[in-house]
């Protein structure tokens, strides 16, 4: 089988802990693979998936769009390749952003995903929280959920399922190849829903 | 996983509230170290008004912090420097998204109590305003807010870090515009932690407690440090960062051996 090859965006943010979690899956899944941190448009072009981390989507976007790695992204991405956004990394891959307090922004956003998202949605980093969600797809058992000034889907178009809602709020969804979460699963020892992702990026290579 | 070590039972700054029919927990290690962990490979730029913080996100600022004035003009100015104005502090919390930050005096429980309140994303314990007490630093276990805090070696990291503090900045020389203590300051920090991975990884237990008591933390947090080879939380580099060749500087692969490393821009 061939060895996957598993990008992190090494822009900004919590890149460390997507590479630590990415390869703790990949051993606890029996798979060979590689993780890198993909910073430029070379690197994106040689992966099979592509994780965005969280940290702010203000600087990743703006980063990205100043190295030009952002249309190489929005490419792959579009050609089917797996990607997984978490937090800031959900920001990125919207249709379209708004936060709670500003309202309209204008940041460099992928735009690929069929979503609306609240940037700040549960407030400010006081009333960040950690929660034990459920997410039908990653079995039973509970998911601890660590939400930092976490954005929420607010809207939804009829491509895109839900993997998992706080009561009526989505804070997690998929549209075929693209998987977006509010939440820092990177954080804590849980590899369910990396390996989830690892997944669909051996089924897709 | 990021480290948890040193986390007290039951912190008064821990919330369990309802959200949406569940219960979510606030304030726990888990959510204030992950804070600064988003923070990583960013510049933080210091800020005194709405104008310069928006100037701040435009270009690429991870986060702002708010100043009464800026270090070289605190200098300048001599005197008792205290926190920022509310009215300053809320107006740039109600004009941009990335996260806000301000300073608070060194031990003053109360001026923190009020940046809580009004709502700011983390609070810096710091030595660029008049310390308030001169002996203790604040219990930040009792707030549900991360704090930051300075240090310029590895004992004074570790003893903020088990006063609470949720992420440290190696100090540098604030306001001077020279980067030269900054780097002095994470060599020093680099060069101990070094020190510590080597005895942790002979194992040689009698050492790391001779070496905890010499530094005036725990046992269990300088273990922890020599086992991961670095300190237990995020560190940005910070002061008389004035340029980005300083930022590069700080972010250089032998520097950030050891470090979380993170660079602390002041405009």
């Amino acid at each position: 089988m061939k060895r996957l090859k598993i990008g992190v965006f090494g822009l900004q943010g919590d890149i460390e802990e997507h590479v630590a979690i990415t390869r703790l899956a990949l051993a606890r899944m029996g798979l060979e693979g590689d993780v890198i941190w993909a910073k430029t448009a070379e690197d994106i072009k040689s992966l099979d998936g592509l994780i965005i981390p969280g940290g702010e989507s203000t600087v990743i976007g703006r980063l990205a769009e100043y190295n030009r790695a952002l249309k190489t992204v929005k490419e792959r991405i579009y050609e089917g390749m797996p990607v997984l956004g978490t937090c800031a990394g959900l920001i990125m891959l919207a249709r379209k952003v708004y936060d709670r307090v500003v309202g309209e922004v204008r940041q460099p956003i992928l735009g690929v995903m069929d979503v609306v998202v609240e940037r700040n949605a549960f407030g400010r980093q006081r009333e960040s929280f950690e929660v034990n969600l459920r997410i039908p797809v990653l079995g039973e058992e509970p998911f601890k959920g660590v939400f930092i000034r976490a954005p929420a889907i607010r809207g939804m178009g009829p491509k895109v399922e839900a993997l998992c809602r706080l009561n009526e709020i989505v804070v997690a969804a998929k549209q075929h190849n693209m998987i977006g979460v509010s939440f820092h699963p990177e954080l804590t020892n849980d590899t369910r829903l990396h390996q989830y992702f690892i997944k669909i990026v051996r089924d897709v290579t | 996983m990021i480290s948890l070590v040193s986390s007290v039972l039951r912190p008064k700054g821990l919330r369990t509230e309802k959200l949406e029919g569940a219960e979510v927990f606030r304030g726990t290690t888990l959510v204030k170290r992950g804070f600064a962990h988003m923070l990583k490979h960013g510049v933080i730029m210091d800020v005194t008004n709405v104008e310069q913080a928006q100037i701040a996100e435009d270009a690429g600022a991870v986060a702002v912090m708010v100043l009464d004035k800026l270090p070289y003009d605190v200098r300048r100015a001599g005197g008792v420097a205290r926190t920022a104005s509310l009215e300053a502090i809320q107006a740039i919390l109600d004009h941009v998204t990335i996260p806000v930050m301000a300073k608070c005096r060194i031990g003053h429980t109360y001026e923190a109590r009020v940046l809580e309140e009004a709502g700011v994303d983390m609070i810096d314990e710091s030595e660029v305003l008049t310390p308030a007490d001169e002996k203790r630093h604040i219990w930040k276990w009792d707030f549900t807010t991360p704090f930051v805090n300075g240090a310029r070696n590895l004992g004074e990291a570790l003893r903020r870090i088990e006063e609470g503090a949720s992420m440290i900045r190696t100090k540098g020389e604030p306001g001077t515009g020279n980067v030269a203590e900054a780097v002095k300051h994470i060599r020093i920090v680099n060069n101990e932690i070094r020190r510590v991975r080597a005895v942790y990884e002979d194992g040689d237990h009698e050492e790391l407690i001779r070496i905890a008591r010499e530094l005036g933390a725990s046992y269990e947090i300088v273990a922890e440090t020599g086992r991961l080879g670095r300190l237990p939380v995020v560190n940005f580099a910070a002061g008389g960062i004035a340029t980005p060749a300083e930022c590069g500087l700080n972010d250089d692969s032998r520097m950030r051996r050891g470090l979380r490393r993170l660079r602390n821009l002041q405009v």
